[in-house]
């Protein structure tokens, strides 16, 4: 089979701590980035509660896995998109996310956002042009 | 009696259900995936603060903190409380019910 690269949607739509489903999908794209695909993630529905800023779980005694999630500009997984309906339906803003960033290589490692926030339209055109998308 | 809900008024309806049964005066407390509903300028404030007129709403702070959920982001009327708060509510109410 030749070495064809494709493109890969991991589409995150659950919070984070209440089920295992955010946890097990963002350890599957860090799991999958070593195969040097073209790799998206998109945030939707309650997904987004994922990327929210400030989560401290000491408390409670969860693991806090939102760290992680800085680490994913790192395994060239540099295409977060969220949903700005599912977004503004929560009462949250864009400025209430975890600002992350990636080193752009082909661009003198400038820091550049990884987030970028988009309508539903905009995100079921982003759905048409992948080769595989995986649910969480 | 005390009403306790734990999942996402996005992703099930136990909240609008415990919010429907409650009779006037119960305490309702928010834990886990259910301190989503507690965020104020969601498309559920209406419904929450209308709720909050006729019921004592509270919000578990652990579960609000573990979420990055700030305290001044909430619906006003919405209390925070900690597990000892918890225990209270629990030991003050003849029965608790756990909306699932």
């Amino acid at each position: 089979m030749a070495n064809q690269t494709k493109k890969f949607l991991y589409i995150n739509r659950r919070a984070p701590y209440g089920t295992v489903y955010a946890l097990e999908g963002l350890e599957t794209v860090l799991i999958g980035a070593a195969f040097e695909q073209d790799v998206s993630m998109a945030f939707m529905d309650d997904g987004v509660f994922q990327l929210k800023d400030h989560q401290d779980s000491g408390e409670t005694g969860m693991k806090n896995f939102s760290p992680t999630y800085r680490a994913l500009g790192d395994y060239e997984v540099t295409k977060l998109y969220v949903e700005r309906e599912s977004l503004e339906a929560r009462g949250l803003r864009p400025e209430d996310l975890m600002a992350l960033t990636y080193e752009d290589e082909d661009d003198d490692y400038k820091e550049k956002p990884s987030i970028h926030i988009v309508s539903s339209a905009e995100l079921a055109d982003i759905l048409e042009i992948q080769d595989v998308i995986f649910n969480f | 009696m005390l009403h306790t809900v734990n999942k996402s008024p996005y992703e099930k309806n136990s909240v609008d259900t415990c919010l429907r049964m409650a009779k006037p005066g119960s305490d309702v407390l928010l834990i886990e995936d259910a301190v989503y509903a507690a965020i104020a300028g969601s498309k559920l404030e209406d419904e929450m603060r209308k709720a909050g007129a006729q019921l004592k709403l509270y919000a578990l702070g652990p579960d609000l903190k573990t979420r990055g959920i700030a305290e001044d982001s909430l619906i006003d009327g919405i209390q925070v409380v900690g597990y000892d708060g918890f225990v209270e509510l629990a030991a003050k109410n003849e029965c608790v019910q756990s909306w699932l």
